[in-house]
């Protein structure tokens, strides 16, 4: 991957210097080595800082919103599952496609320091991935970890390595297979359970809420310039969970107002600082949608029409509530 | 010094929870966060820091200022009640415990809030010294030594012996309820405690933000504010407010009236200065921009309420922020930027 | 809760206040007459202070409350029609009871500045509800102060706010001078046609004296410049700000500018001071 840093960095220099581009959008390195954080690049003389590791995993195709309001296209660099949230912007029409340059980066997987430190790696002073290992410098001691069991869990339930907008392409054979996980096992498991238990599961991980709303800052399919919740005549505005019905309340109301374009790039999920799985709740919708409306992929295609705002004879009828035994009227 | 061996810690928890609540960081639902003691809640000792903070204890997510009634035109009041219940925080970090401190001088100051007052009247600290500061960590930077936790009982686990020292009148009365289950500590143990402090005194100055000094963040109030540098350092931000809510120190607070069907309750609940619709008027707002929102936040913590307290930052180097923003912006990189002469790494 | 729990006393929660009068200044504002529920006022204050005013489930807001502390008989708030609680406070009923805590802020130096000097009051639209506290705390003790001028402008004769009392008392009151001005010809009025930083400066006031200012953000701004432009400094002109509050008590951390609180460090400010703060309001 240091290759490829070095590759990125060179194309990011030439498009700059041809004025092919007004600005680079990638990350910038932190100082402890697993904490860059997206930032534009204006120069030839900032692209030292930029960097592409396995801790890039924010997707930074909503940053376009913004970046679209100044002159000239912007480079941005896009992991496989980013593209599927830039397509999905560009059918919203949040994005000018004009006005971007998109280069397609491979990924080998995105780490998830979380689970570094589920493992007891702490006082880490830099790392290295090295092949299929990360190797950690800790103040107490070197400890090594295979890649593959530091995975975020949207990375082990990677869609797979195809970029579904680019303009170019880096380093694309570097993307790691797809791991042939079912990314359904978790919603399927819920679905299995009694529902009293599956109640009691998401009120234990609900109640952990604190409203902090990253989720749906990350979210490439909440680009509302006004949030229902932020608006006070909404009646939904509250900033803290009074009781428990908000608690779900909010989740449940932000997986429907991006079913059928949430593209399942698991940002939510990865952002959550109380580690609140939204992944299965918007995971769900999408299997419930693929049933009733045919299979569906949000980002796949962007001249493709999101299920729930394209009518078709085929469509469910609503009395498949009853017959799956819901609202029973008990 | 007392002394007590780690395998009764159960039993020392069960005593102090037995008789009043108490809370302490227990593994709950793949996190760890500050969890009522019941039997079987088991203390998490090798944890960090909890993922929320100890603020939550004396200054609520949300609380009820009052409940109203209206009938016509007449409307009545009814003063929330006056949180009185006693209880006990075991295990909060040295960081957690001076954040209370930075807290008071907000809460505490005239006028004071008396639903605050009485959380932290009734309330008794039990703090733990760190034994494996992260890299996330720089208490250090604000004058806190993780070896050395402030509190009503500051309490050590070294090895196989937990070390229990009450500070104030407060920790003295918990201990002298618990004294059954306490022994001396002799001049050996003392030893074995001094050796263990200089232990992690070599660890606090071996981190990577061991020497970010925040007062190195220099000039003046307006020439901070108007530096352009923000543009750079607020560019990732999302505007959520994961920082300002794990932050042990962070307390801007909201006002709303939540409406139950029979009656109106006044809440007061944490809001946070990365709101776009925090400082939102009728007629305008002076913030508009992510740029001016991350700016404030910063400007407060590292200006605004030093110059108003005394030269007292806001922010205890837990690094909560560090680890819990989406895009890993932290106050650390702000000072960093801005104190560029005396941290070059 | 059990019965037994102690209620708490504290300063966020407030008082019942009922609304005996209402008067209709403009298209609007409206000036509501405010009592305790027992007669009189729900506390005493000094002139440029406010209170919060609210309507449970409604919201709650901080209005500066426009009578003279001189007046012990009722408070009075002129309020203006801009958002959802004002709204319904301009839908209010003589004898609605509402919920009011106060007072917040600092007050105009009446007492201490302000004493023995000549004054004078710039005001634009709802921007003279603060200043007619003071106005009318000096007419009280007029032997206390020098000469004052009142300049008073709004977008036409409808929108000035309290006209029957500028006409029939204050322009009436020994030592008192009234210059009012509307901001584009109309039929029916008489007066000077301006806006009020160009009228300020056409009536040439001398630099001795002490300025107050209140109106909408872009005539401050064009008042100071004028008043600069005339030899006035800084230290001589004071001003009150406004910005969303929900405490009152400078603890929500809200209506900061800079390090300072403008519920409780202002909202009234001499401008020297404002500029050693942030420009962010």
């Amino acid at each position: 991957m240091q290759k490829l840093s070095e590759m990125m960095r060179a194309r990011a220099a030439e498009l700059l210097a041809q004025g092919a581009v007004g600005r680079v959008l990638g990350w910038r390195s932190g100082g402890l080595g697993y904490d860059p954080s997206p930032a534009f690049f204006h120069s030839a003389e900032q692209l030292p800082e930029l960097v592409y590791n396995g801790f890039c995993a924010a997707n930074l195709s909503k940053y376009l919103i913004k970046a679209g309001e100044n002159d000239g296209r912007t480079l941005v660099f896009l992991k496989p599952c980013d593209t599927y949230g830039l397509n999905q912007l560009l059918s919203e029409h949040r994005i000018d496609r004009d006005k971007t340059y998109l280069l397609g980066v491979g990924c080998g997987g995105m780490l998830d320091m979380e689970k570094a430190r589920g493992k007891g790696i702490k006082g880490v002073g830099s790392l290295e991935e090295a092949g299929g290992a990360v190797v950690f410098q800790t103040l107490y001691g070197e400890k090594s970890c295979p890649r593959s069991d530091l995975l975020l869990e949207k990375c082990i339930a990677c869609k797979g390595g195809e970029h579904m907008a680019y303009d170019e392409l880096l380093g694309a054979e570097e993307t790691a297979a797809n791991t042939g996980f079912d990314r359904f096992a978790g919603v399927n498991e819920l679905e299995d359970m009694p529902a009293g238990e599956r109640f009691d599961f998401w009120r234990g991980q609900l109640s952990k809420c604190i409203r902090c709303n990253a989720c749906r800052n990350v979210c490439p399919a909440c680009s509302c310039n006004q949030c229902v919740f932020d608006n006070a005549r909404s009646g939904v505005s509250a900033k803290a969970n009074a009781d428990s019905f908000e608690e779900n309340l909010f989740h449940i109301i932000r997986a429907y107002h991006v079913a059928g374009r949430c593209t399942d790039c698991g940002e939510c999920s990865r952002v959550c600082p109380q580690g609140i799985p939204l992944h299965l709740l918007n995971r769900k919708l999408i299997k419930d949608i693929n049933a009733f409306y045919g299979p569906y992929q949000a980002g796949a295609d962007p001249d493709s029409l999101p299920p729930l705002t394209d009518y078709t004879k085929e469509d469910v009828e609503p009395g498949v509530v009853t017959t799956r035994g819901g609202a029973t009227g008990c | 010094m007392l002394k007590l061996s780690v395998s009764r810690i159960p039993e020392l928890l069960a005593a102090i929870g037995g008789a009043r609540a108490l809370f302490l960081p227990a593994r709950s639902g793949g996190q760890v966060n500050f969890t009522r003691w019941d039997t079987g809640v088991e203390y998490c000792g090798e944890a960090l820091n909890t993922v929320k903070s100890a603020k939550d204890f004396f200054f609520p997510q949300s609380e009820n200022l009052l409940t109203f009634q209206t009938q016509g035109k007449s409307i009545s009041i009814t003063p929330g009640g006056v949180p009185e219940e006693p209880f006990v925080i075991f295990g909060a970090r040295p960081c957690d415990v001076r954040a209370m401190d930075i807290l008071d001088m907000v809460f505490l100051s005239d006028p004071q809030d008396s639903f605050y007052k009485a959380r932290r009247e009734s309330g008794v600290v039990v703090a733990m010294a760190c034994n494996a500061p992260e890299e996330t960590c720089f208490c250090g930077s604000f004058g806190i030594d993780a070896a050395d936790p402030p509190g009503d009982v500051a309490a050590w686990i070294v090895g196989d012996t937990l070390y229990w020292d009450a500070k104030t009148e407060k920790g003295e009365a918990l201990t002298g309820e618990l004294s059954a289950l306490f022994s001396q500590a002799d001049g050996g143990d003392l030893a074995a405690l001094k050796t263990h402090k200089e232990e992690i005194a070599s660890i606090l100055e071996r981190l990577p933000l061991s020497d970010l000094r925040p007062q190195s963040v220099g000039g003046s109030l307006l020439e901070l504010f108007s530096s352009e540098k923000w543009g750079e350092l607020s560019q990732a931000c999302l505007g959520c407010g994961a920082c300002t809510f794990v932050c042990p120190t962070c307390q801007c607070y909201d006002i709303q009236d939540f409406n139950t069907g029979h009656g109106v309750q006044r809440f007061r609940c944490w809001d946070s200065c990365m709101y776009s619709d925090f400082t939102m008027m009728a007629h305008g707002n002076p913030r508009t921009s992510r740029l001016e929102r991350f700016r404030q936040r910063f400007m407060h913590k590292l200006v605004y309420f030093p110059e108003n307290n005394g030269g007292q930052y806001s922010c205890v180097g837990c690094g909560r922020c560090v680890s819990k923003c989406p895009v890993s912006l932290n106050i650390t990189k702000v000072i960093k930027a801005f104190g560029v002469k005396e941290n070059v790494r | 809760m059990c019965g037994n729990q102690k209620h708490a006393v504290d300063l966020l929660i407030p008082t019942l206040g009922v609304v005996t009068g209402i008067r209709t200044d403009t298209a609007d504002v409206k000036t509501f007459r405010v009592n305790g529920v027992d007669g009189g006022v729900c506390f005493a204050h000094m002139p440029g202070q406010c209170a919060m005013l609210s309507i449970p489930g409604v919201g709650e807001a901080m209005f500066s409350i426009t009578s003279s502390p001189t007046n012990t008989g009722y408070m009075e708030f002129s309020i203006k029609k801009c958002g959802s609680l004002t709204d319904w406070l301009h839908q209010m009923e003589v004898g609605q009871q509402i919920a009011i805590r106060g007072p917040y802020g600092n007050a105009f130096p009446v007492e201490t500045a302000l004493r023995g000097k000549d004054l004078l009051f710039i005001a634009g639209g709802i921007g003279l509800a603060p200043l007619r506290s003071v106005i009318n705390y000096v007419r009280h003790y007029r032997g206390h102060y020098g000469a004052v001028d009142i300049v008073y402008g709004a977008r036409s004769k409808g929108d000035l706010v309290d006209y029957e009392e500028i006409k029939n008392e204050w322009s009436t009151s020994e030592g008192i001078q009234v210059h009012l001005t509307i901001d584009r010809p109309q039929v029916g009025w008489n007066g000077h046609v301006g806006f009020v930083p160009d009228y300020v400066k056409a009536l040439g006031f001398g630099p001795h004296r002490t300025a107050l200012v209140c109106g909408p953000p872009v005539m401050i701004k064009f008042v100071l410049a004028s008043l600069l432009e005339m030899g006035f400094a800084k230290t001589q002109v004071y001003t009150t700000l406004e910005l969303r509050m929900k405490c009152g008590i400078g603890k929500c951390g809200r209506c900061n500018i800079g390090s300072k609180y403008v519920c409780k460090d202002g909202p009234v400010f001499r401008c020297d001071e404002l500029d050693h703060l942030p420009d962010e309001y």
